[in-house]
């Protein structure tokens, strides 16, 4: 009886234990990977079409979700606004308030969620398939390195695209505020460009979400390709990992935001 | 899909995100409007600068004029001393009263400059002599509160 509670206790403490060193040295191949995406870069770059074409799949085919998701938030976000705002008479306002939480926040945040869910997920379900179907063995069979071929352009397509689909979501964002603010609220239109404006500097709130798309795009690149690559070569296999891809790098664009918004908001404030 | 379609629509995707980047920097943040480095340093020294922040701006009869760059404390005088920078266009006589202001009941704290009659301007680095500092409210409603006791409760032990 006694002997059963042990052996019940050292399997879950086994189980504890295989569980963190399995994620701690997943962790490990995952930063060993990272590196030898850096290394093989040069050679997917020499060959820029492939990285073209992943610019394509990840970017262009995430535009028309990135760019009516943008709109929509924007005006949803300007009609909430408005209802708060108006009740300290500060109705005026609303193009900082919709230009500042998208191009702070929201912009970067929602596009790499948008992304990592709609590109991130196709990438690892690619990469996975590609190895349970061992095109990636017959590819090293050939000599040819998978890591420069297929990894580092998906790699770098991604964190090319990111950036971009970022800037139009705010963009596209800040035009749906204008169009519910200023068109149908009815808001006076040189008060919300021109409070906009003045509240709104490039330098640093621009700039701040352009370097949290830039992390976010590494970010979601980094773990969409290494779950692909680390896919068990099966069906499930495969299925597990888009999941995990989407799942992990929601966590991480979150995690990564509030680290960083700590961080420029500190830089801010002298 | 070939070749030259992909380049076509990837084409058209920098380009439209790079437009969008130039909409946020030029229609959203006014990045040619107020440019950093561009102007001359004035100085300022205030006993109290209420709720003054870095990059509020600076007005000269309701236009911006420039921007407030670095604030510290004058560790001998205790007063706050406040650079600013102010465009190139505008000068500012040497008797220009500066005081901090707030836009509004809620808004935003800011440098008004009142320009004098002197015809000495002032120069880079120079310092504006003469300040008003900010009104802090709980130093009004206590100054209000006092005065009103000492109207009902002095007055009433004079009698």
């Amino acid at each position: 009886m006694s002997s059963d509670v042990l052996n019940g206790t050292a399997r879950i403490l086994r189980r504890l234990g295989g569980a963190v060193t399995g994620g701690i040295s997943r962790l490990g191949f995952a930063a060993r990977f990272l590196v030898a995406i850096v290394w093989h870069s040069p050679q997917a770059f020499r060959r820029f079409r492939l990285t073209m074409r992943e610019i394509y799949f990840s970017g262009v085919l995430s535009l028309v979700i990135i760019l009516l998701s943008g709109l929509f938030v924007g005006m949803v976000l300007s009609l909430q606004g408005y209802e708060t705002l108006k009740r300290y008479g500060a109705d005026e306002q609303l193009g900082i308030l919709v230009a500042l939480s998208l191009v702070r926040e929201l912009g970067p945040v929602m596009a790499g969620l948008l992304f990592a869910s709609r590109a991130g997920s196709a990438i690892t379900a690619e990469i996975g398939l590609m190895k349970t179907t061992e095109q990636l063995s017959a590819m090293e069979m050939m000599a040819v390195d998978p890591l420069a071929r297929v990894i580092a352009p998906r790699f770098w397509g991604g964190v090319i695209s990111m950036p971009l689909l970022a800037a139009l979501f705010s963009a596209f964002g800040i035009f749906g505020g204008y169009l519910v603010g200023v068109r149908l609220i009815g808001i006076d239109n040189g008060a919300f460009w021109g409070q906009m404006q003045a509240a709104v500097d490039f330098w640093p709130d621009i700039t701040d979400g352009i370097i949290k798309s830039l992390v976010f795009g590494v970010a979601v690149s980094l773990i969409a390709v290494f779950e692909g690559y680390d896919a068990k070569p099966t069906a499930e296999g495969v299925s597990a990992a888009t999941t995990r891809t989407v799942v992990i790098s929601s966590l991480a664009i979150l995690a990564l935001d509030f680290v960083m918004t700590v961080f420029m908001f500190r830089a801010g404030n002298v | 899909m070939n070749r030259s379609a992909i380049d076509l629509w990837v084409g058209i995707f920098v380009a439209i995100g790079l437009g969008a980047v130039l909409f946020l920097a030029l229609k959203v943040g006014n990045l040619l409007t107020l440019d950093r480095t561009a102007g001359y340093r004035l100085e300022a020294s205030f006993d109290n600068i209420g709720g003054l922040k870095l990059r509020a701006p600076v007005k000269a009869a309701g236009v911006v004029v420039g921007r407030v760059e670095y604030v510290r404390l004058n560790p001998k005088t205790y007063e706050a001393l406040v650079t600013m920078r102010i465009e190139n266009q505008y000068e500012f006589t040497r008797d220009t009263i500066a005081s901090i202001n707030t836009s509004g009941l809620l808004g935003e704290v800011y440098i008004g400059l009142d320009a004098g009659g002197d015809t000495v301007m002032l120069k880079d680095g120079q310092r504006i002599a003469k300040t008003q500092s900010a009104m802090v409210m709980e130093k009004l409603i206590s100054q209000f509160l006092f005065d009103k006791a000492a109207e009902s409760g002095g007055g009433g032990g004079k009698k």
